[in-house]
C-alpha cells in the first residue's frame, strides 16, 4: 500500500475516518463556544457587580476552573456527573434504568467550563476598560441597565475582548483532541486508532498535524477580520 | 403643555424645579440646601469657582446624583427624592431623564457608532421612532449643528468641537423640556470653543430652556436670562446678569469675578 492509500476513502483508506473525526471535533468546538462565552459573560458580570456575594463567586469559579488541568475537569464532569446523575435517579426511582452520560455532552460541557473560566476574566478586563462616560451618556438618556448593556457596553466589549477571545478559541479548538481519551471519536482519536491498526505514525499523525493547522489558519483568518470590521471607526490602537 | 385650572399659577410655565437639594460625599457636604427654578425660555449659567458644587448640582437635576433630599419636579411631575430606591423609582427616575437632555464637558459620544447612528439611538430605542423618521430628524439636528457631511464618521475621527456639536444634536433628537449643559466647552481647544458656543447661543435664541455650567463669563453673561452663583455648596447670589456682574453683593463673587480678568 502507498501512502495516498492509506489516506484514501472506502475500505482500506482512514481518509473517510479521519474526516469523521474532523466533523466531531469541529462540531464540538463550535457547541462549546457559544455555551463557553455565555458562562464567560455570567462570570464577567459577576466580577464586576457592586456586591460582594456575586464577586467572590466569580473568583471561586475562575481560580477553581483555571486551577485544574483540563483533562482533570473532562474526567470530572464525565465520571463525576454521570454518578451524580444516576445516584440522583435511583433515588428519585429505584427501578430507574442506567443512565449513560454521552460523551459528546460531557465533552462539551467540560469544555464550555473551561472556555468559560478564562474567557470569563478577558472579558472582565474589557468590561473595565471601558469609558465611563459613554455609560453615564446611555443613563442621562433614560436608558435602563439592560438597554445600556445591549446597545453600548457589549459591542464595546466583545471589540476590546476580542484578540483574548480569538487566542482562547485557538486554543479551544486543540484542546478538543483530549475528548479523545474518553472514547469519543474525535479528528485525534481517530489518527490513534489508524495508527494502531496499520502502524505508520509518523504519516497519520503528521497529516492531522497539519489539518489542525489549517483549521487554526483558517480561523485565525476569520479573526483578523472580525477584528477589523470592530475597530472600524476606531483610530489609535 | 398649557397650564391646567388645578395647577396653581406660580407653577405654571415653570419647566424644571428643584427644592432644597442635598448631596454629601462621604461625610462631606457638596450641596446644602439648593434650590432652582427654570421657567420656559430660561437660560440659566451656573457659576462659581472649583469645588462651589456646581457640577454636582447639574449632575443632581438629571439624578446622574440622586440627592440624599430634596424635591425635584420637571414639568410639574415631582419626584420623591427622600423616598426608596425601587424599581418604580428607578422607572420614574429614566421618564424623567428623557425629558431632560445632557451635553458632557467630555462629550461621552458612543464611540462603536457613526455620527448619525449617535443622533437616532436614543429616538429609536427609547422613543419608538421608526428608523426612517429618526433619520430624517437627526438630518435636520445635525445640519444645524454644521455636522451632516460627516454623519457617517465615527466620533474618534472628529475634532472635539466637532463632537461636542454631534453630542448636542444628539441631546435635541430627544426633544428635551431642559438642555443641560455641564461645561461644554472645558475640554475644547480655544481656537475650538467659538464653534460650540455659537451653536448653544442660537439654542438660546431659539427659546430653548437651558441651564449650564460654564467657565465662559462672557458667554454667559451675553446669553443667559439668569446667573446663579453658588459658593461651598449654598446659592451665595442669583440674578440677571447685569445685575449680578455689574453690581455683585457678596463679598465672595466680587472676589470671584476680580480673578477672573
Amino acid at each position: 500500500m502507498q501512502w495516498f492509500d492509506y489516506l484514501g476513502f472506502g475500505q482500506q483508506g482512514w481518509g473517510d475516518e479521519l474526516l469523521g473525526g474532523l466533523g466531531i471535533t469541529l462540531s464540538l468546538a463550535l457547541l462549546t463556544l457559544p455555551l463557553g462565552l455565555a458562562i464567560g459573560l455570567a462570570v464577567a458580570a459577576a466580577s464586576v457587580s457592586q456586591k460582594a456575594l456575586p464577586r467572590s463567586g466569580a473568583v471561586f469559579f475562575t481560580t477553581t476552573i483555571r486551577g485544574l488541568p483540563e483533562l482533570l475537569t473532562l474526567f470530572i464532569i464525565y465520571h463525576g456527573a454521570g454518578l451524580l446523575i444516576n445516584k440522583t435517579l435511583k433515588w428519585l426511582d429505584p427501578q430507574a434504568a442506567f443512565f449513560e452520560l454521552s460523551p459528546f455532552v460531557a465533552g462539551v460541557v467540560a469544555l464550555a467550563l473551561v472556555f468559560g473560566g478564562y474567557s470569563g476574566e478577558v472579558l472582565r478586563g474589557a468590561w473595565q476598560a471601558l469609558d465611563r462616560g459613554q455609560r453615564e451618556a446611555g443613563l442621562a438618556f433614560g436608558m435602563s441597565r439592560w438597554q445600556i448593556f445591549q446597545r453600548v457596553e457589549l459591542p464595546q466589549i466583545l471589540r476590546l475582548a476580542l484578540p483574548g477571545l480569538g487566542n482562547l478559541w485557538i486554543n479551544l479548538l486543540k484542546d478538543t483532541a483530549l475528548v479523545s481519551v474518553i472514547a469519543l471519536n474525535d479528528l485525534m482519536r481517530m489518527a490513534n486508532v489508524a495508527v494502531g491498526a496499520t502502524k505508520k505514525p509518523f504519516l497519520f499523525f503528521l497529516t492531522v498535524c497539519l489539518i489542525y493547522w489549517m483549521i487554526c489558519i483558517f480561523f485565525e483568518w476569520c479573526i483578523a477580520r472580525m477584528e477589523k470590521r470592530a475597530n472600524r471607526g476606531v483610530q489609535s490602537l | 403643555m398649557s397650564a391646567s385650572p388645578a395647577m396653581p399659577l406660580a407653577t405654571a410655565g415653570i419647566a424644571l424645579q428643584a427644592d432644597d437639594l442635598h448631596k454629601s460625599y462621604g461625610g462631606t457636604e457638596v450641596l446644602k440646601g439648593v434650590s432652582l427654578s427654570a421657567r420656559q425660555h430660561d437660560v440659566i449659567s451656573i457659576i462659581g469657582s472649583s469645588g462651589s458644587g456646581k457640577s454636582t448640582l447639574l449632575r443632581c437635576l438629571n439624578l446622574l446624583e440622586v440627592p440624599e433630599a430634596g424635591r425635584l419636579s420637571v414639568h410639574g411631575e415631582a419626584l420623591d427624592l427622600s423616598g426608596n430606591r425601587s424599581r418604580r423609582f428607578r422607572r420614574q427616575m429614566e421618564l424623567t431623564r428623557r425629558r431632560l437632555g445632557m451635553v458632557f464637558q467630555s462629550f461621552n459620544l458612543w464611540s462603536h457608532m457613526t455620527v448619525l447612528e449617535n443622533v437616532i439611538l436614543g429616538p429609536c430605542a427609547l422613543l419608538r421612532q421608526s428608523r426612517d423618521a429618526a433619520i430624517a430628524q437627526a438630518e435636520v439636528l445635525l445640519d444645524r449643528v454644521g455636522m451632516l457631511n460627516k454623519c457617517h464618521m465615527y466620533p474618534d475621527q472628529l475634532s472635539g468641537g466637532q463632537k461636542q456639536r454631534v453630542a448636542i444634536a444628539r441631546a435635541l433628537a430627544m426633544d428635551p423640556e431642559v438642555m443641560l449643559f455641564d461645561e461644554p466647552t472645558s475640554a475644547l481647544d480655544p481656537e475650538l470653543v467659538n464653534e460650540v458656543l455659537q451653536v448653544i447661543r442660537e439654542l438660546a435664541a431659539e427659546g430653548r430652556t437651558m441651564i449650564m455650567v460654564t467657565h465662559e463669563m462672557r458667554f454667559a453673561r451675553d446669553v443667559s436670562s439668569q446667573i446663579v452663583y453658588l459658593h461651598q455648596g449654598l446659592i451665595a447670589e442669583q440674578g440677571p446678569p447685569e445685575q449680578l456682574f455689574g453690581n455683585p453683593q457678596s463679598e465672595q463673587l466680587q472676589r470671584f469675578i476680580a480673578s477672573l480678568y
